[in-house]
């Protein structure tokens, strides 16, 4: 009876063993380098380099706002989609309302203060871009480490900047553009948790959308010393019919002594803003 | 600078106080004593300056004529009631001017701007010791003309009556406002962020939204023809101080302090923490085609309560007041007629 037991330990010892020895060799070789923590170290300049500011979804090449005086240099690339299963499920109301946003992504007006953002996509007008669309933005971004707790991101575009709590556990203080970020360790994927977002950004230059309702859940996961892969939990059950998925790697920039400069763009949209209410025959 | 507007009521209680007794330290000795404490080191050695950082105080910049610099325990509580007494937005005394300037009252303002610094300075400026910024040069012909187009766009805007856009500040117009160096303290969202990875330190100001980005690691400056608006830092440490230098900033009117010429201005700002709750903040500028000498500043910053947050500073995305300011003088223009 004992010598039968120890038979049965010894075989399922083995089994443990080799599903061990099975994992290791299915999981990538690389390990990120751990900090003094016990954290890998995110600190770097990252940009992603699909074309989901475009468009999250499938989309062909595209001719830009006004073709008869940008030519080429408006028009936006090709891009397959980052959505898993590729389509955003939204409700039908939903859907419509995005065909709507892009109707009019072109389309300013600021005269009045309760339709301030009834037009428009927030990037044409220099707006913060939101999370997760500032981490697919043509824009290299900044993550800072911090050994307190704390994680900040700097991104290039209109230097917006987000600061990650680790493990803070509060609700949202107040709704901000670039939200509310708690972050924890889940092994070496760092996990983002954000909500108390402003409604009013969007996702894409497809007009794309979500309500103040959206919670949105990331994951950045080191692959190899220059990339690792990016994943977003997007669930609004004002707008969408389920929670949904976008992924994509971000890579390293590896270029010597590169930083992070200004794209501050306020002074690029003012004309486009504010022009209509100029003294006529000023300037 | 309403701080600087000292009411002739706190000038008297000041000089008439007994000045006998104890001796005046000059304020930058009493601020330097403090290296006896150590500060806490991050995992890889460096000084360790994180957290949240607060630097509002109502100490004028500049010492208002006959103060002196170091003040007794009970002049600084005459000096202080008085700032307290001009900067409150709750009087209301003045008329109606005041009072509906007044509106946007004390309820908006951050607190801690009502009290000075735990030194008892007069004056935030250290050097020249008479805790004013050094007198001016005299400006070529062109800088002339430039600063006289700024005064003209003040004054169109001061009496509602902007042409454009262009016509506001740059703080009003949301491109930069207490993010860009030197630091100094003003009516709200007086916090600072410091975050430090390895050779990286960010300074993320509550007012807006842009993080300066010191690199520690011994890169070299950007070439002088890239330019921007917070400049481009670079940082070393000194024993327990980060010293950053900055340079290349832009060269739009309202980029550098009192309008300096971008062509000369230099920046030298010191963070030192002075104990568990502290850090001293202190700059030099110089700028041989603005100011004669160089002058220095140092600003205390306290540890904000862990029970509280920076908040996000929202600004352009919700600009009402720039589209008011300029229907409002359109409106104005048209009445008039």
């Amino acid at each position: 009876m004992r010598a039968r037991r120890r038979l049965v330990l010894f075989f399922f010892g083995a089994v443990a063993v080799l599903g061990v020895a099975l994992a290791v060799a299915q999981t990538p070789a690389f390990r990120a380098p751990h900090r003094a923590d016990g954290h890998p170290d995110l600190s770097g300049i990252w940009q992603a380099f699909v074309t989901a500011n475009w468009d999250l979804q499938d989309h062909d090449a595209q001719p830009g706002l006004h073709p008869e005086l940008d030519g080429a240099y408006g028009a936006g690339p090709a891009g397959q989609s980052v959505v898993e299963g590729g389509e955003i499920p939204y409700q039908p109301w939903a859907l419509a309302k995005k065909k709507a946003n892009f109707e009019k992504r072109g389309a300013v007006d600021v005269s009045n203060d309760k339709t301030w953002h009834a037009l428009g996509d927030p990037e044409l007008k220099c707006y913060m871009p939101g999370v997760p669309r500032a981490t697919y933005m043509p824009y290299p971004f900044q993550i800072v480490q911090g050994s307190n707790n704390t994680i900040l991101i700097s991104y290039e575009f209109t230097s917006a900047t987000r600061i990650v709590r680790m493990n803070w556990t509060q609700e949202s203080p107040a709704d901000a553009w670039m939200g509310w970020s708690r972050g924890r360790w889940e092994g070496d994927t760092l996990v983002v948790d954000v909500t108390g977002l402003r409604e009013e950004t969007w996702l894409d230059r497809a007009g794309d959308f979500h309500s103040d309702k959206l919670h949105v859940v990331e994951r950045y996961t080191p692959m190899s010393p220059y990339h690792m892969q990016y994943e977003a939990t997007l669930d609004d059950p004002k707008v969408y019919t389920r929670p949904w998925k976008i992924s994509f790697p971000l890579y390293r920039r590896m270029e010597k002594n590169l930083q992070l400069l200004e794209f501050k763009c306020v002074p690029f949209t003012e004309e486009l803003l504010y022009g209509r209410f100029r003294k006529p025959g000023a300037k | 600078m309403k701080t600087a507007a000292l009411s002739a009521l706190v000038l008297a209680v000041v000089l008439s106080s007994p000045l006998g007794g104890q001796p005046s330290r000059p304020a930058a000795a009493s601020a330097r004593q403090a290296k006896s404490y150590i500060p806490p080191k991050t995992p890889w050695g460096d000084p360790d300056l994180q957290g949240v950082w607060n630097d509002a105080t109502s100490t004028p910049l500049q010492r208002p004529n006959g103060v002196k610099d170091v003040l007794t325990d009970e002049e600084a509580a005459d000096f202080q009631a008085s700032l307290a007494h001009d900067l409150t937005r709750d009087r209301r005394d003045g008329g109606a001017d005041a009072d509906v300037n007044r509106a946007y009252n004390d309820h908006w303002m951050d607190a801690r701007r009502l009290k000075i610094t735990a030194d008892h300075r007069s004056s935030l400026i250290v050097d020249p010791p008479d805790g004013r910024i050094p007198p001016a040069v005299p400006l070529p012909p062109e800088r002339q003309a430039a600063r006289a187009a700024r005064a003209a766009a003040n004054t169109r805007f001061n009496a509602g009556l902007p042409d454009d856009y262009t016509d506001m500040s740059l703080p009003v117009r949301c491109i930069i406002r207490t993010d860009s160096p030197p630091y100094l303290p003003t009516i709200y969202n007086n916090d600072f962020q410091i975050v430090q990875s390895p050779g990286v330190i960010a300074i993320a100001p509550e007012m807006i939204h842009s993080a300066r980005i010191v690199y520690t690691d011994g890169r070299p400056h950007l070439n002088r023809g890239l330019r921007q608006w917070l400049g481009d830092s670079r940082g070393r440490w000194d024993g327990a101080s980060l010293v950053v230098e900055t340079t290349n900033f832009r060269t739009d009117d309202g980029v550098l302090f009192q309008g300096a010429n971008p062509a000369s201005f230099k920046i030298t700002e010191r963070f030192t923490r002075v104990d568990p709750t502290s850090i001293n903040y202190e700059f030099t500028v110089e700028d041989p085609a603005t100011w004669t000498k160089p002058w220095t500043a140092l600003i205390p910053w306290s540890k904000i309560d862990p029970g509280e947050q920076m908040y996000e500073y929202g600004c352009h995305e919700d600009n009402f007041d720039i589209v008011h300011f300029l229907i409002g003088a359109r409106n104005r223009q048209k009445n008039a007629r």
